[in-house]
């Protein structure tokens, strides 16, 4: 049974349900909270760690997505030392793949170019690790480029817990994890694989897009969340 | 497989069983496990690519793995790791598909005291200098 | 064969202890054993006992023989070697010669032991010998004639605090699984994964007294209201794994474990998981996931285990020392145990102590020894020729700490506060050839190629870290990236998700805490004054440049 909790977030007064996350109340209250793993309608996982805040009373930084509200929290979800780690945050993104804007489907229209717009980051202060990375273009419809992937996992939740194929998922560990299908073969020759697309249109930058788009012409992708959502919702 | 019921948290343990069985973990093996134990085959292979234990290559016929855990480093693994780097390279092993012998390096085996120790083919050495551990490999 | 005198026979006369973990394993102590079976035999010396025992303590002069009738421990009984036995076979004959006197030599009569008390003692491989001191007393008077409220306020009385890490109360955390519903069963679960590399000590006690790690489970399970319970080892260590193994078998056959415990209604199970090589699965969340049979990935923690843990059930997770702490609480009481210790790290601490020491292997003291008690006094000090230069605890997650600390008292606080930690308790000495910034890059490497890969900073940061302490070793470094360093460590500690990540950098800061001048040497020098660095080495395959 979910009760009314009271807290403060950036000084403002809320009200929230006792089971929301504190990402939810800001939501709810006008403040934004930058996100990049969390996606409304999959559960969340607290692994890009864009959403962190400070709570006082925790010496911790707090994942808003991962983070119930309580009684009497004071929350600040944006401080010079908030700003700068998220800029490190995205900067690792960057610099841990190969991403190159200019020739990329999602120019424009990426979630993790427009954080790095928001945050001002015009230069990287680390290099560039420049993996060798296979683009997978085995689908009929679909490709996968590992090139640009940031491992969200948003694909492999929403294929498990929305699409229930569970074609996706991680392999590997550190900075040698992979998103992979089925057993590792080409996404072409899943068993699993519905070509139902969602995975496509959940990924927040040009890793999973679809064959024959030009480049730039964006994803139909933002009303599709609510679809998800309303899934997720008869479900319960 | 039977003994532990089919259930997914399984996994791990039926993982351990095929490799002791087979040497290895291949697409065949794994989409097996994953069917009886109705894991996912994608999640079988996230699974056996996260743990260090679990191979998806054929084993070579011998086997040496060296410690570089904390006392195994400060008291000199890297050069027993060089030391077997060069005997495979000088016997051109490295390309070979059927290996003679395959190099790892493990962190902390438990014996620290024996700093520092490698196993080869299962038996455990310690005190070892690189000369010394490349007569135990080169006696296989 | 068997340790335990058949009922009725006359009790050996003495009796030769003969290690059998593994580290004397290694170095041939079962066939010293049965070497020695074979001289006593042939020495017609009827009256002595050839027994195989779990550890002695003194690692790196295995194998270990004990003969407890004169207190006389033997280093270097070598199986190839009747000559290294003569002293010991004249000892069971009786005379007094030759080994080292337990009673007057500070390694043995410096150390309090409470975990240890049956390591060395007992056969680990055999019930009777645990029963025959004193084991299963506990779980049988909890079980039979205490309320699990009694039991938890034991050991809140105690004080104890949880050995595997951060130091929680062991009490306080029971109190809160005991108090949680648990409609649909709640778990034990006993972290075996020391993953710390450098650390031993509880791969020791499982080896010497497995028995002992499975009654504090199942008087924790009395406690909490738990029925099953998982000891997760490591797969790194398979004799611990059968010796646990076996001891659950023999357990469940004397009924200390199963479905009637010593006879009451209370009825605890226990299972054995193997770990598969993952250090971030010591970290608890990801623990339970490997025990689900998943990827050992950490999840963000709040719901706790204690609320939510296996299969979403209350779970206690508690250390392999931390449990096997509890028979004796029980017994002697908690007061008795609080008693030993220091006004808020209570008790006695196992450490594994290796590296640049004489004595190594492992021992057990009362928290607030100093470092230099444990160092030198226990240890021996270093090798001659060789000067102390630090000491490393808390594993990858901990820090160095140097010479002027040495008159610091171990316990949690004061660990924690000199910039290391607890941690398990793995204790690394260290002389003047090691190099500070090496070692730093020794941990980093650890870390990144431990990362699970989930969060970014951690996954990113620890890889980033890495190459910066590479350049410094290889003299290529400027002040721009020791800048870069210090930035990104605060970066990753604050935002990682898991101990892992928010640790990495523990060993970076305390390094640079206090051996700050040997960073600057590598850098502005190109010097490595430990001389341990090839200064001016290449980089390995360059990157390349950036096209984006
Ligand atoms: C990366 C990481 C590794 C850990 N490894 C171990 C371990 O090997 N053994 C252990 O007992 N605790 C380990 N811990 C601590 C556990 O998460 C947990 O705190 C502990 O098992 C609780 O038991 P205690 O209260 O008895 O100490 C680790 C923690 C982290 C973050
Ligand atoms: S492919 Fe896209 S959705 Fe999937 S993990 Fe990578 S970035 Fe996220
Ligand atoms: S801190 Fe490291 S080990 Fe922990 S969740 Fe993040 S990536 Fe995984
Ligand atoms: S959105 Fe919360 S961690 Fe990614
Ligand atoms: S560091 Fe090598 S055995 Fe522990």
């Amino acid at each position: 049974m979910s009760e009314v909790r009271t807290l403060q977030i950036d000084g403002k007064d809320v009200a929230a349900r006792s089971d929301e996350t504190i990402l939810c109340a800001a939501e709810e209250n006008e403040i934004h909270i930058p996100t990049l793993c969390h996606l409304e309608g999959l559960s969340d996982v607290g692994a890009c760690r864009l959403c962190v805040v400070e709570v006082e009373g925790t010496p911790k930084l707090m994942a808003a997505c991962t983070t119930t509200v309580e009684e009497g929290m004071k929350v600040t979800t944006t401080s010079e030392r908030l700003v700068a780690y998220r800029r490190r945050a995205i900067e690792m993104l960057f610099v841990e793949r190969n991403h190159i804007c200019a020739v990329c489907v999602a120019n424009n229209n990426c979630e993790l170019q427009a954080h790095a717009r928001n945050v001002g980051l015009d230069h990287f202060e680390l290099p560039l690790m420049h993996p060798a990375l296979p683009v997978d273009a085995s689908h009929e419809r679909f490709v996968m480029d590992h090139n640009r992937c940031i491992l969200c996992t948003r694909c492999v939740r929403v294929c498990d817990e929305v699409e229930q194929a569970h074609t996706w998922d991680v392999a590997g560990r550190g900075t040698g994890a992979r998103i992979v299908s089925d057993l590792g073969m080409p996404w072409g020759s899943s068993t699993t694989c519905t070509s139902c697309g969602k995975c496509v249109q959940v990924c927040p930058t040009g890793a999973l897009f679809e064959k024959g788009r030009s480049i730039s012409e964006p994803k139909a992708r933002r009303p599709y969340l609510p679809y998800l959502v309303r899934v997720k919702e008869r479900e319960r | 497989m039977r003994e532990l019921g089919y259930r997914p948290d399984a996994l791990i343990e039926v993982l351990h069983t095929a490799q002791e069985a087979f040497g290895y973990l291949d697409a065949q093996a794994l989409a097996y496990v994953g069917d009886r134990l109705g894991v996912p085959q994608s999640k079988a292979y996230g699974v056996a690519t996260f743990y260090s234990y679990f191979t998806l290559e054929p084993e070579a016929s011998h086997s040496c793995v060296v410690c570089t855990g904390t006392a195994c480093y400060l008291d000199g693994a890297g050069a027993l790791v060089s030391a077997v780097a060069g005997l495979l390279a000088a016997r051109g092993q490295e390309a070979a598909p059927d290996r003679w012998l395959s190099l790892e390096e493990v962190r902390c085996l438990g014996p620290c005291s024996m700093a520092p120790v490698a196993v080869v083919d299962h038996e455990v050495h310690g005190k070892l200098t690189p000369p010394g551990l490349v007569s135990v490999v080169e006696s296989l | 064969m068997s340790a335990a005198a058949p009922a009725g026979a006359q009790p050996p006369r003495a009796s030769a202890n003969v290690c059998q973990a593994a580290s004397c394993l290694a170095m041939g102590s079962a066939q010293v054993c049965r070497a020695l079976e074979a001289e006593v035999a042939a020495a017609g010396l009827d009256d002595v006992a050839v027994r195989r025992v779990g550890c002695l303590g003194l690692c790196a002069a295995g194998p270990l023989v004990e003969v407890p009738e004169q207190g006389r421990i033997f280093e270097r009984v070598l199986p190839g070697d009747p000559s290294s036995r003569e002293g010991l076979l004249a000892s069971l004959k009786g005379e007094a010669r030759g080994g080292r006197p337990v009673a007057s030599d500070p390694f043995f009569s410096r150390q309090v032991k409470v975990v240890l008390e049956r390591c060395g003692t007992v056969d680990p491989e055999n019930i009777d010998d645990y029963l025959a001191t004193g084991g299963y007393e506990a779980l049988a008077k909890v079980a039979g004639s205490m309320s699990p409220d009694e039991v938890t306020s034991e050991v809140v009385k105690s004080g104890l605090r949880g050995r595997g890490g951060a130091g929680y109360p062991t009490g306080l955390k029971w109190r809160t699984v005991a108090k949680e519903a648990g409609a649909a069963g709640k778990f034990v679960v006993c972290n075996a994964d020391e993953g710390d590399p450098g650390a031993f000590m509880d791969r020791s006690v499982m080896e010497s007294s497995p028995h002992q790690v499975l009654e504090g489970m199942a008087i924790a399970g009395y406690a909490v209201g738990a029925n099953r319970g998982y000891v997760y080892v490591r797969a790194e260590y398979p004799l611990a794994a059968e010796r646990l193994a076996l001891a659950i078998r023999q357990a469940e056959r004397r009924g200390y474990l199963g479905a009637r415990v010593a006879g009451t209604r209370f009825s605890f199970h226990v299972e054995l998981r193997m770990g598969a090589g993952a250090y971030v699965c010591g970290e608890e969340t990801a623990l339970i996931a490997s025990i689900q049979g998943e990827r050992g990935t950490p999840r963000p923690r709040p719901p706790y285990p204690a609320a939510s843990g296996l299969w979403g059930c209350p779970t206690l997770i508690n250390n392999v020392e931390t449990f096997a702490n509890v028979p004796s609480i029980i017994v002697r009481g908690g007061e008795w145990f609080a008693s030993i210790g220091t006004e808020r790290s209570k008790g006695t601490k196992v450490f594994s102590l290796a590296g640049a020491v004489k004595n190594t292997g492992v021992v057990e003291v009362p928290m607030g020894l100093t470092l230099r008690e444990i160092v030198f006094d226990i240890g021996g000090g270093l090798a001659p020729g060789r000067r102390f230069k630090a000491v490393q605890t808390g594993g990858p997650a901990g820090g160095c700490l140097p010479e002027e600390l040495l008159d610091m008292p171990v316990d949690y606080e004061s660990l924690t506060q000199a910039g290391s930690m607890m941690g398990s308790g793995g204790m690394i000495v260290m002389d003047d050839t090691t190099c500070m910034v090496d070692v730093a890059k020794f941990f980093m490497d650890f870390c990144r190629q431990e990362s699970c890969g989930k969060c970014v900073p951690c996954r990113v940061g620890t890889h980033e870290m890495w190459r910066l302490l590479d350049r410094m070793t290889r003299g290529v470094a400027s002040r721009w990236d020791l800048e870069q360093l210090e930035s990104l460590a605060g970066m990753v500690r604050a935002m990682s998700l898991c101990g892992l990540g928010q640790g990495a950098p523990s060993p970076v800061f305390s390094t640079l805490r206090y051996f700050r001048d040997e960073y600057v040497a590598h850098i502005d020098e190109h010097v490595c004054p430990a001389g341990s660095c090839h200064m001016g080495t290449a980089e390995p395959a360059a990157a390349g440049v950036s096209p984006a």
